[in-house]
């Protein structure tokens, strides 16, 4: 055991590629113990298939190009809700963030809202938008806007007032000061609230496709429950994972690449 | 141009949750032309504070500061502020961070690239123009806040404490270095520290304030000829005034309950 015993310092860092091999090691551990269970028939395939299932599963939408049809409506649903909630959260969380009067104005308001169960807001969309793509737009922006606004105006806080005070001695105005100095000093914040916030809209996409859809990966999933296809339901949940990871690299990525002024930190 | 900088009995008083708290008491001090002054005092006892009213950047609640026969009620190109917390503009290089500073003056863009340029030699940063703050230290980001606050050349320059962050070396070398500064552009410089030895190496004039609420307490003209630099420190003359702005501080000390 003590050839381990460096793996197993106190906050200590350990080798980048040890810290890899444990992560996919997991994942490998977690599927080998799936086929066995399943394989060994310890497991009805109806409550769960085996891993091969999945896969055969996954090669047949791509085959007959329901994933591509599905994956791409939800996409664009997910791109529309996002977006619409990002175009109103960014502009109103960075004049909650800066200003005092607009946090006080929109606050309490927003507040009440993001505890509202997303969810119970269904009857309230359809009656308002009707059952076409823009509902499902009004779903996913409201299970974003709420949180993503809050999480925007905290980052404009976090830009130290110092920084505010040397811009006014400067003899910048208030606008300069907002465009020359909160606005770059904020962004990399900014842009990690786009990156969580981007997930949790993938994690409403079901609800926002429950009703009156399709197609799309959500309604896919809710289609497969009818039929009691177990392997369908899993597939669908496992590749909104994968894109659901896929956009949290992009972001990530991304974000190194635009504030690499922040390295170091 | 007699009275740079002429603070009338000003106060300043907060709300807090228990009342009214009065931070400065009817405050007054002078500040001639291409003076050094430095403020000491105690934690506490409101000379930040003073000096963002300096700045422009608090109101006072009663008193009056001029700056050249102008009352002063917002920050203005006259004054040049340096923070304690380096407040450097992390997304721009370090000549990034000097040129925004030239953001509201009406020289040529060649002109403010030459200025630029020669501020970053004299606070000693040439080969770090295009280096962002980041992946400086302590002293160095510092420097480019002095050189940052003198570019625009204002009148004035108000340092909160600018060094207090560093380690006793930097500090030392920084402390020349603004002497050097200072020496060669005579800006009129109000200091605020609790370093006393910091405060009479730099200064032509140590005041100190007494706790909450702030008043002067002792003012003490330092004579020792300029130029000066760390040797300075040891000097008898030095010692001596060292000696008796350390009694002062030690006197008011023991008058504060709660501050021992």
């Amino acid at each position: 055991m003590k050839k381990f015993r460096h793996l197993f310092e106190l906050r200590e860092n350990i080798s980048k590629r040890a810290y890899i091999w444990l992560g996919a090691g997991f994942i490998f551990l977690l599927l080998v113990l799936w086929q066995t269970v399943t394989g060994l028939g310890l497991i009805r395939p109806l409550f769960l298939p085996p891993p091969s299932a999945i896969f055969t599963e996954a090669v047949r939408q791509i085959q007959e190009g329901i994933l591509y049809v599905d994956a791409s409506s939800s996409i664009y649903r997910i791109v529309m809700g996002w977006g619409f909630a990002t175009l109103f959260a960014v502009p109103i969380g960075f004049l909650m963030g800066n200003f005092k009067f607009f946090e006080g104005l929109f606050e309490p308001f927003i507040d009440i809202v993001r505890y509202m169960p997303v969810v119970a807001l269904i009857p309230l969309t359809i009656l308002w938008a009707g059952i076409g793509d823009f509902q499902k737009f009004l779903i996913l922006f409201i299970g974003t806007f709420f949180q993503q606004v809050l999480m925007i105006m905290d980052n404009v806080k976090q830009v130290p007032k110092n920084l505010i005070r040397v811009g006014q001695t400067l003899g910048l105005s208030r606008f300069e000061i907002l465009r020359s100095v909160v606005l770059p000093a904020s962004m990399p914040g900014i842009w990690d609230t786009f990156r969580i916030t981007m997930g949790w809209t993938w994690t409403y996409l079901v609800v926002a496709e429950l009703v009156a859809a399709d197609n799309g990966l959500g309604r896919r999933i809710m289609d497969a429950q009818r039929y009691l296809a177990t392997e369908t339901i899993i597939f669908g949940i496992l590749f909104i994972g994968l894109l659901g990871l896929i956009t949290d690299y992009f972001f990530k990525i991304t974000g190194n690449f635009l504030f690499s002024w922040t390295k170091g930190r | 141009m007699s009275k740079p900088i002429a603070i009338d009995s000003v106060s300043k008083s907060f709300a807090t949750k228990e009342g009214s708290l009065l931070v400065l008491d009817k405050f007054s001090l002078n500040v001639a032309p291409g003076e050094f002054v430095s403020v000491i005092g105690s934690s506490g006892c409101g000379k930040s504070t003073l000096l963002k009213i300096v700045g422009g950047l608090l109101p006072a609640t009663s008193g009056t500061i001029t700056v050249n026969d102008n009352i002063i009620d917002r920050p203005g190109l006259d004054r040049g502020f340096v923070f304690q917390s380096y407040s450097l503009f992390e997304w721009l290089t370090v000549k990034k961070n000097i040129l925004f500073a030239l953001k509201k003056s009406r020289l040529s863009g060649k002109e403010k690239e030459s200025l630029t340029l020669q501020f970053i030699e004299e606070v000693g940063l040439k080969g770090f123009e295009n280096a962002y703050p980041q992946e400086l230290s302590g002293g160095m980001k510092q420097r480019v806040a002095i050189a940052r606050a003198l570019v625009y050349k204002p009148e004035i320059l108000l340092m909160d404490e600018p060094f207090g962050a560093l380690d006793a070396q930097t500090r030392g070398m920084m402390q020349e270095l603004l002497l050097r500064v200072w020496e060669k552009h005579k800006t009129t410089v109000l200091f605020i520290t609790h370093d006393v030895e910091e405060a009479i190496l730099l200064s032509d004039r140590v005041i100190v304030m007494s706790s909450r609420p702030g008043r002067i307490k002792l003012e003490r003209s330092v004579t020792i000829s300029r130029p000066r630099n760390y040797e300075t420190t040891t000097s008898n003359d030095f010692v001596a005034i060292k000696r008796e702005l350390l009694e002062s501080i030690r006197q008011e000390t023991m008058q504060t309950p709660g501050l021992l």
